[in-house]
């Protein structure tokens, strides 16, 4: 018998409704689990171990809530997501102690839905970076090997999920933060159309990027999860107001993936690739043109600007973003200064890390007078000739197929004094955040030669997460499911 | 010494009468207690995100109606960039590149004759919280109440040639804000503010001098003062063979002189670009023609009007067209009785004096048009006398009462009937024979006697002009 925290969020929310399962034993599944593996895995910056149990006492009082689908479902979430009363660090010195006001609106929706938070997860220092080693706090470890990264930025959730301390996690994903650590953590990991999820109460990164997404154990949970926290919210104004199907039934109407026509972006299967991603990619789709999809070499030619545009862009915006964290209103304070700029000064240079300082910098210097139409105005340019390029491929595909990234999860340490390496590993997915596309990560196996997971990046039409989650979820049922990661007991 | 030239453009901040703030909810009220007027949106919490409030779209593309601007059917709002305590977010959304309103001009009255001054845009932005210093310890602290108070610039063209023409640019501008209701125009409390541009050039010279920008101008007159000081001082430095240096420089209220405050070089580079969390401003072309068929009409055709259909003079039309309310006031007193010069005349001095010293606007005045009129109408026709007419000026200002009442319940009406006089008459004269005489010897001074005394007998009721022509027809 498998134990109640391997169950999938689909299972368990259908244990709770029958009442075979009650909300505390579901709470206690995950604490326990969590007590037992972050010893090792350092996946969570915060645990709200009493508040969650409390939370599930009254849950069960009451008794199933047949109309809230995810009700007694413990779930964490990133820590840059604003919680009424919790701490939200977003994995820097400078929040340490920062305590919100206000609940995010993927919040307050994941309440609503009956839904349990039981922790908030490590991520590389507000959002920057993609192997969770920026976090200012602890690193993370990849649960199918210790030693290895679990990709980032949203890396602790990832790791949580895989290592079963959850049901789901929420992530968010400005240039692969989602789908990288899914990837590298064999979970499935979903960044949906910009504008599908509402980013208030999310700490911005890069505002014109950022996208909250699930990361589950299967996709019908990404499904369920996606479905409690899409939709219109008049608080934030990118948020679109469009209809939200329902992705659950799109997800079982769908047996095979005949009429599918999935796109091959020659950039995207590189022969810079390892060859194990290669062909662990390669056998997946070809398997789903054995479930009668039509394969299309297809080109996506302004890749290669795609990483330039995206971090002059990203890092623009963050640099405005992040001048509120000056010692002034919240966060931390250097008192030893005395004049107003030292204060700035200083709180900013020992509450900021080096990567977020050097994101800062970079930004204010593309946005300077003299640079700016050289690097800014420039950037929104190719920003705009890449959103044609998909909306030309895309008019001919249903969705495209390709590696997440093109090496599975590195050794922790190994990149962390590289910045440049690992922005480069960012080229298969930042392209989707600048054209505002949906992509998910799907696990489609372990690596031949590191036997660590490989992630098949899909990406859909722009708010057609319906097909983009349909066709990954008959890839899933027709491929084996990856064993339970092996680095914890 | 060459002959200079003044060279002016003038940067207003309106603060827009919107109840909420530009992107939240939070009450505009000005005056509330420190920092009870702020939300985790204004007060720039991490996570947030701003929602622009519609009015302010509203306002704005009025006031570009009324100064005759080019509407831009899309604009764009940007993040300026700069650290200051009082400014919660670090950076202020505002527009740049692309305003909401292009193109336009205003048509001023100068000494010289009317004048066109080019309006270069308006665009809209919030405005930052307030720093307040403690006198006793070495401590600042910030109100955050007016952060993301919607604002309004308005740049004018370097259109302005002396501080007489920025004023009169100024009080045109005010005036027609007020009119379309979408700013108080309390320059003390700050809700129009000024900046002033300003250079000198020997007059014939096409390029412009180096420019100053001066700041902290909070009423017309320091306006007047600190544009004359600093043309003055640029002068003195140019007839020395000195340069002006490009800065921006506070006016010192105290000591009416302009201080240097930065230089171009420290000057912020503010790293505008648009603001991600934004959206592009999309205007409807239904919504601009609603919003120009709800335009009033403004102060400048209305001052013309007034002098062709009411026959005023310059002044009084300056005057009564000041401000909409006042000509509100002034026209529905006029409609009650048709003497609107006489109306003028009342409202200048009666009405606006017990205003002033009441500490009222007119849209606060208790006494209504209709009864101004009708107190006009009974001076006019005799019913009471001019002095009684002043006094029941005062008690119906206070009480808003009915004149007709007051002067019927006071028993002021005039005793205007000839043949009640004139037994009045005949009695004083019987009782001062001596008088009589002397009068009838040339002492012509006695009619005033001959007056007080009827005065006193009617307790002074009697119509003065009538009295005197009685006793003139009994004493020859």
């Amino acid at each position: 018998m498998t134990r109640l925290y391997e169950s999938s969020l689909g299972e368990l929310a259908s244990a709770l409704q029958d009442r075979r399962v009650t909300a505390l034993e579901a709470v206690d599944a995950c604490l326990g689990r969590i007590t037992a593996t972050e010893p090792s895995l350092h996946a969570l910056i915060s645990i709200q171990g009493e508040e969650a149990k409390l939370r599930a006492k009254e849950l069960d009082a009451q008794g199933p809530q047949p109309d809230q689908p995810l009700w007694g479902v413990p779930i964490i979430l990133k820590d840059l997501l604003a919680v009424k009363g919790a701490p939200t660090t977003c994995g820097s010195k400078i929040l340490e102690n920062f305590v919100p006001v206000y609940d995010a609106h993927v919040v307050e929706k994941l309440k609503a839905a009956g839904a349990i938070l039981i922790g908030k997860a490590n991520m590389d220092e507000f959002a920057m970076g993609s192997s969770t080693e920026n976090s200012a706090f602890h690193t993370t470890a990849n649960p199918w090997d210790l030693k290895r990264a679990p990709g980032g930025s949203s890396g602790g959730s990832a790791a949580s999920v895989a290592a079963g301390q959850c049901f789901a996690a929420l992530g968010t994903d400005t240039g692969g933060s989602i789908r990288l650590p899914a990837s590298y953590c064999g979970v499935f990991g979903l960044k949906p159309s910009y504008g599908r999820v509402s980013r208030y109460g999310l700490v911005a990164y890069g505002s014109s990027l950022d996208q909250i997404g699930p990361l589950t154990r299967t996709v019908e949970d990404a499904a369920r999860v996606l479905q409690a926290i899409a939709g219109h919210d008049p608080r934030d104004s990118t948020s679109v107001n469009a209809e939200v199907p329902d992705y659950l039934a799109a997800l079982s109407e769908r047996r095979d993936l005949k009429g599918i026509t999935i796109g091959l972006p020659e950039e995207y299967w590189s022969e810079g690739n390892s060859p194990e991603v290669s062909k662990a990619c390669q056998w997946a789709v070809d398997n789903a043109r054995e479930l009668g999809a039509t394969l299309k070499p297809v080109s996506l030619k302004l890749t290669e600007y795609a990483v330039a545009a995206y971090y002059i862009i990203a890092m623009a915006e963050a640099s405005s973003n992040l001048a509120r964290f000056d010692g002034v209103r919240y966060g931390f304070r250097d008192k030893e200064a005395s004049e107003l700029i030292d204060m700035y000064t200083s709180s900013r240079t020992k509450g900021f890390g080096d990567e977020v300082q050097r994101r800062i910098i970079i930004g204010t210097y593309v946005l300077s007078a003299g640079y700016y139409d050289a690097y800014y105005r420039k950037a929104a340019k190719v920003r705009r000739l890449i959103r044609q390029d998909f909306d030309r491929v895309l008019g001919e595909c249903d969705v495209l197929a390709g590696p997440v990234c093109p090496v599975t999860a590195f050794p922790l340490g190994e990149k962390v004094s590289d910045p440049l390496t690992m922005y480069l590993m960012d080229e298969f997915t930042v392209s989707l955040n600048l054209a505002g596309l949906p992509g998910a990560s799907l696990p489609v196996g372990l690596g031949r030669d590191s036997s660590m997971p490989v992630g098949l990046q899909l990406i859909g039409r722009s708010f057609d997460e319906s097909l983009l989650l349909s066709v990954a979820g008959v890839l899933e049922r027709n491929l084996p499911r990856l064993p339970a990661p092996r680095g914890l007991a | 010494m060459p002959d200079y030239e003044p060279v002016i453009g003038l940067e207003v901040h309106a603060q827009l009468k919107t109840k909420t703030k530009i992107f939240c909810s939070c009450s505009t009220n000005f005056g509330d207690e420190p920092n009870t007027n702020v939300c985790p949106v204004c007060a720039g919490m991490p996570g947030v995100l701003p929602v622009l409030n519609k009015k302010v779209l509203e306002f704005s593309v009025k006031t570009g109606l009324a100064v005759n601007c080019k509407i831009n059917m899309k604009s764009l709002f940007a993040r300026k960039n700069y650290f200051y305590p009082d400014l919660p977010k670090d950076y202020q959304i505002s527009m740049y590149e692309e305003p909401i309103c292009g193109p336009g001009r205003i048509d001023i009255e100068t000494s010289a004759g009317p004048k066109r001054i080019g309006v270069t845009r308006i665009h809209l932005e919030e405005d930052a919280g307030k720093s307040i210093h403690s006198p006793v310890e070495n401590v600042s602290f910030v109100d955050l109440n007016r952060t993301g108070v919607p604002l309004m610039e308005i740049v004018s063209e370097p259109d302005m040639r002396s501080p007489e023409e920025a004023v009169a640019y100024l009080k045109a501008l005010r005036a027609i804000l007020v009119y379309l209701d979408v700013c108080d125009g309390n320059m003390e409390e700050g809700s129009f503010r000024c900046d002033a541009n300003v250079s000198v050039r020997p007059r014939g010279q096409k390029e412009f001098g180096i420019r100053t920008e001066l700041k902290n101008m909070n009423s017309f007159r320091h306006v007047q003062r600190a544009l004359e000081y600093e043309i003055g001082r640029q002068c003195d430095l140019l007839d020395d063979g000195e340069k002006v240096v490009q800065e921006t420089r506070l006016f010192d209220t105290a000591k009416s002189v302009t201080v240097a405050m930065r230089t171009k070089e420290e000057a912020n580079d503010y790293r505008y670009f648009p603001d991600p969390d934004l959206p592009p401003v999309v205007l409807r072309q239904e919504w601009i023609d609603r919003w120009a068929s709800e335009l009033p009409e403004l102060p400048a055709p209305r001052r013309a009007r007034f002098l062709e259909q009411y026959g005023l003079p310059a002044d009084a039309a300056d005057l009564l067209t000041s401000e909409r309310a006042l000509a509100d006031y002034f026209e529905a007193a006029a409609a009650a009785y048709n003497e609107p010069k006489k109306i003028a005349n009342w409202i200048m001095t009666d009405l606006l004096r017990e205003l002033n010293q009441a500490h009222l606007s007119v849209s606060d005045c208790k006494l209504a048009p209709e009864g101004l009129a009708a107190l006009v109408r009974l001076v006019d026709e005799g019913v009471i006398s001019g002095k009684s007419g002043k006094d029941v000026f005062t008690e119906v200002f206070a009480s808003g009462e009915d004149p007709e009442a007051v002067v019927k319940a006071k028993g002021l009406v005039q005793i205007s009937d000839a043949s009640a006089l004139e037994e009045i008459v005949d009695k004083v004269l019987a009782a001062n024979p001596a008088e009589v005489e002397s009068y009838k010897g040339g002492k012509k001074k006695l009619m005033g006697f001959f007056v007080g005394q009827i005065m006193r007998e009617t307790k002074g009721q009697a119509n003065p002009g009538l009295v005197n022509q009685i006793i003139q027809k009994k004493l020859g």
